[in-house]
């Protein structure tokens, strides 16, 4: 196996709720992310893809198109935004938390993956630094 | 069980494929082309495999390992020019990906026929970016 993995950052709010539900049902269930202005962090994402290597140029991916797709289709729409409002995805019943971030992400990602891209092999979010979720062997 | 072993070294280099034209290189690799080369603070772990010796305790002496990576990696490769100084880097380029795996040619014979296999080595070129071999290239 040869990966190589690439870090991206972005930094985001959202607020953990139901609409259905009272807001005490809310704190009941989401605790402080539930709080009615919402909170904010620092995200990063990993995204590692998984070789051949490229014998004459050393390399599995080429890296500036991995960026620009990357970056296109979730790190600008994503960084500096309130995910509940600015993410379609989010506009109604689907709850932003990171679990559900994650599918977001891996859908836009799927959609927009070219066929002569290596294999999307691992994304990995940090939420924070004592939270991290991550999906492998895509 | 796993261990990793970390050892850091700082280099220049240049992505550069030898016959290309400056702006060939440029297309491929962006500024990692840039003709009079940049250099990193590299990060190397190293994880070995095995099961600790009833007695000792041990994978196998940390203090070994420390040794082997400071031989065979940090020796030649710290405060250097990787292209014009490491003599595999004259003909093949010295991408994160290539890098890798010349450390790991480097260092697979030190742990052949002891308790400890070597199981990967992550290079890290930056916060943003490493790479991740085992040996085999798929």
């Amino acid at each position: 196996m040869i990966r190589l993995t690439r870090r991206y950052l972005f930094a985001a709010s959202h607020r953990l709720h139901i609409p259905s539900l009272s807001q005490k049902e809310n704190m009941d269930l989401f605790g402080k992310c539930a709080n009615p202005y919402g909170h904010g962090h620092n995200f990063a994402v990993e995204v590692s893809v998984k070789g051949p290597l490229d014998p004459k140029l050393g390399r599995v991916v080429d890296l500036a198109a991995l960026d620009h797709l990357v970056d296109a289709a979730i790190i600008q729409p994503m960084n500096r935004r309130d995910l509940n409002k600015d993410i379609p995805e989010f506009a109604k019943e689907l709850v932003p938390t990171t679990e559900n971030l994650m599918a977001v992400m891996m859908d836009r990602l799927k959609s927009v993956w070219p066929n002569n891209f290596p294999h999307l092999d691992r994304v990995r979010i940090y939420e924070t630094r004592k939270n991290t979720f991550e999906i492998q062997n895509i | 069980m796993l261990i990793t072993r970390r050892a850091e070294f700082s280099a220049s280099h240049i992505c550069a494929v030898p016959g290309f034209s400056p702006e060939e290189n440029f297309a491929i690799y962006g500024d990692e082309a840039s003709p009079n080369g940049h250099g990193h603070n590299y990060v190397l772990e190293v994880v070995l495999d095995g099961t600790p010796d009833p007695r000792t305790g041990m994978i196998i002496d940390l203090k070994n390992v420390k040794e082997i990576l400071e031989e065979e990696v940090v020796k030649p490769f710290d405060h250097r020019h990787l292209n014009h100084e490491v003599d595999a880097f004259k003909t093949v380029v010295p991408t994160p990906e290539n890098i890798a795996i010349y450390i790991w040619d480097r260092l697979k014979p030190h742990f052949e026929g002891t308790n400890a296999k070597l199981a990967l080595v992550r290079l890290r070129e930056t916060d943003d970016l490493y790479v991740e071999y085992d040996g085999t290239l798929i």
